[in-house]
């Protein structure tokens, strides 16, 4: 909200100043917020609420944060869990999509596949770790299969729901216009599918990212999750709250790029705006 | 009557044939990955009827459903309470932002370290990790209920409860609903994860061990145990939405009403 705000204000000059500080009326009570949770945690340590062994102090966690975030074991890791965040979507948007947009657009296809789907999608991806490992063993592969595969279903599943959804009067009326099918495909059924897609793809992205820690903690493949656990069963509290805060603001981070992607693509799709926002 | 049978007979199609695929190619083929469905089916048989239900399913059920209990009643909770204000909910945003970017595995070695190795630290993690799309679909919920409800409710001076009972959330149960559904499938990979992790009984501990040990056969009858458990919750809740939402007419809820 406060980023529309400010590109208003940017485009009319005039409203540069109004435009500001409605921006920074948005952001004042969640900036607030933040410093008075953190600094009642802080509180509560110093004054010996919370154990120091459990719940080290905030400065502390922020500081070793800063620390390690210049160490080369923790690009490593983040580059890691980044990679395999990406390549997993991606492989899982590039089956997904076409797969949704041929069953969704065949009401008999979908008729034949549709418990399969509806079995598989429910199965918790991570009871497949151990046969993964068994096959790959503990490295990059495994963590790749398994992310494909748990976000292959939420992407493929708003395919299908998408494809159906298209305003049937629209089709007719591409038709009645003497466009063939690649251009109603083109200029008719993909527009329609695609705010569809983009929710697949944002929930596809929290669970790519949710398996990606998930078997580096697990199997110790590397990444953040098994900085986390080595961090924890090290004993070193200060590292492992360190860790699980970038590992929060890497989610941050990835979410805001993929908004970004998303306006960017649908910023012509006036209802999907108001969903965002 | 006949349309009707042709229709299951084409649901039904693939479902056999990939079943009966499965049973003649991992009968003939000596992959030490896939052995014989036979053999799973006589390990699931060996195993979980009724032999290990008591000792591992049923301390696993019990996790899951405390965890996401708790869960289910603190984003309700919190979410009505942010909803309803605009001030609370700008303050608490950029908090929920981070909490629900943190991927729910990594809370793991938190609880471990805080909880110990308990069922407090599963349930703990399972709730934690599961809440979000709840809190966050029930703000959505009661911010996007009908002015005129909320006007019709000052004219008559309806008291808190009643309001909270008879509009806000019934108008906010079809998002409710969505989050459900979303933290459920986060509760039962929580409890699978938490459960390899740190556990002495489940059917997250009884997998892993599985595969430690190489038994394979025991190890996939776990597999198709979890896939059935995570159908089953599903269904029960799908179920207990239709009941709830029968008066909704849009009971199945658009998928992008979802908020994740």
């Amino acid at each position: 909200m406060s980023d529309g705000a400010r590109h208003h204000g940017q485009r009319h000059g005039g409203q540069v100043a109004g435009g500001l500080r409605r921006g920074l009326g948005a952001v004042t009570p969640g900036a607030l917020s933040v410093v008075c949770v953190l600094g009642a945690l802080e509180l509560a340590v110093r004054s010996g609420l919370f154990d120091e062994r459990w719940f080290p102090p905030v400065s502390r966690i922020f500081a070793e944060l800063a620390d390690q975030a210049t160490t080369s074991g923790f690009r490593e890791a983040t580059f890691e869990t980044v990679r395999s965040w990406a390549s997993g979507l991606v492989a899982a948007v590039a089956i997904a999509v076409p797969l949704g947009i041929v069953i969704g657009s065949s009401p008999r296809l979908h008729a034949s596949v549709k418990l399969v789907i509806e079995f598989l999608r429910p199965v918790p991806s991570v009871a497949l770790i151990p046969l993964a490992v068994v096959m790959w063993g503990t490295g990059a592969e495994t963590k790749f299969f398994l992310i494909l595969f748990a976000a292959v279903w939420p992407v493929l599943f708003q395919a299908i729901y998408g494809v159906q959804d298209v305003d049937p009067v629209a089709l007719d009326t591409a038709r009645s216009f003497g466009m063939g099918r690649g251009r109603q495909w083109l200029h008719v059924t993909l527009p329609s599918t695609l705010p569809f897609i983009a929710t697949g793809v944002r929930i596809a992205s929290a669970i790519a990212l949710l398996l990606a820690v998930g078997t580096e903690l697990i199997i110790g493949a590397p990444g953040l999750g098994r900085a986390i656990g080595i961090a924890q069963s090290g004993g070193a509290a200060v590292r492992m709250y360190a860790y699980i805060v970038a590992a929060g603001l890497l989610g941050m981070l990835l979410n805001l790029a993929l908004g970004r992607v998303e306006r960017s693509v649908l910023h012509w799709h006036e209802s999907h705006r108001t969903v965002v926002q | 009557m006949k349309a009707w049978a042709a229709r299951a007979a084409l649901q039904l199609a693939l479902p056999v044939v990939l079943v009966i695929g499965w049973w003649v190619w991992s009968e003939s083929n000596d992959s030490f990955f896939f052995p014989p469905l036979r053999e799973i089916v006589q390990a699931f048989e060996d195993a979980w009827i009724w032999e290990r239900v008591g000792s591992d399913v049923l301390p696993s059920m019990t996790r899951l459903l405390a965890g996401f209990g708790l869960a289910v009643a603190a984003g309700v909770a919190v979410g009505l309470l942010l909803g309803s204000s605009r001030l609370a909910y700008r303050a608490a945003l950029p908090l929920i932002e981070f909490l629900r970017a943190l991927p729910p595995p990594a809370i793991i070695p938190f609880g471990v370290l805080v909880f110990g190795l308990g069922d407090g630290m599963k349930v703990v993690v399972i709730a934690a990790g599961s809440v979000w799309p709840i809190l966050l679909n029930t703000i959505q919920g009661v911010r996007s209920i009908d002015p005129r409800f909320v006007e019709v409710n000052r004219a008559y001076r309806v008291r808190a409860r009643d309001r909270l009972c008879h509009t806000t959330l019934p108008a906010a149960s079809p998002h409710i609903f969505a989050g459900l559904r979303a933290s459920l499938s986060i509760a039962v990979i929580l409890m699978v994860l938490s459960e390899m992790t740190a556990s002495t009984n489940g059917v997250g501990f009884f997998l892993v061990q599985s595969q430690r040990g190489f038994a394979l056969p025991e190890m996939w009858a776990a597999i198709v145990l979890l896939g059935i458990i995570g159908c089953a919750v599903n269904a029960v809740l799908v179920m207990i939405q239709h009941r709830l939402l029968a008066w909704h007419e849009g009971a199945r809820g658009s998928a992008l009403s979802e908020v994740r």
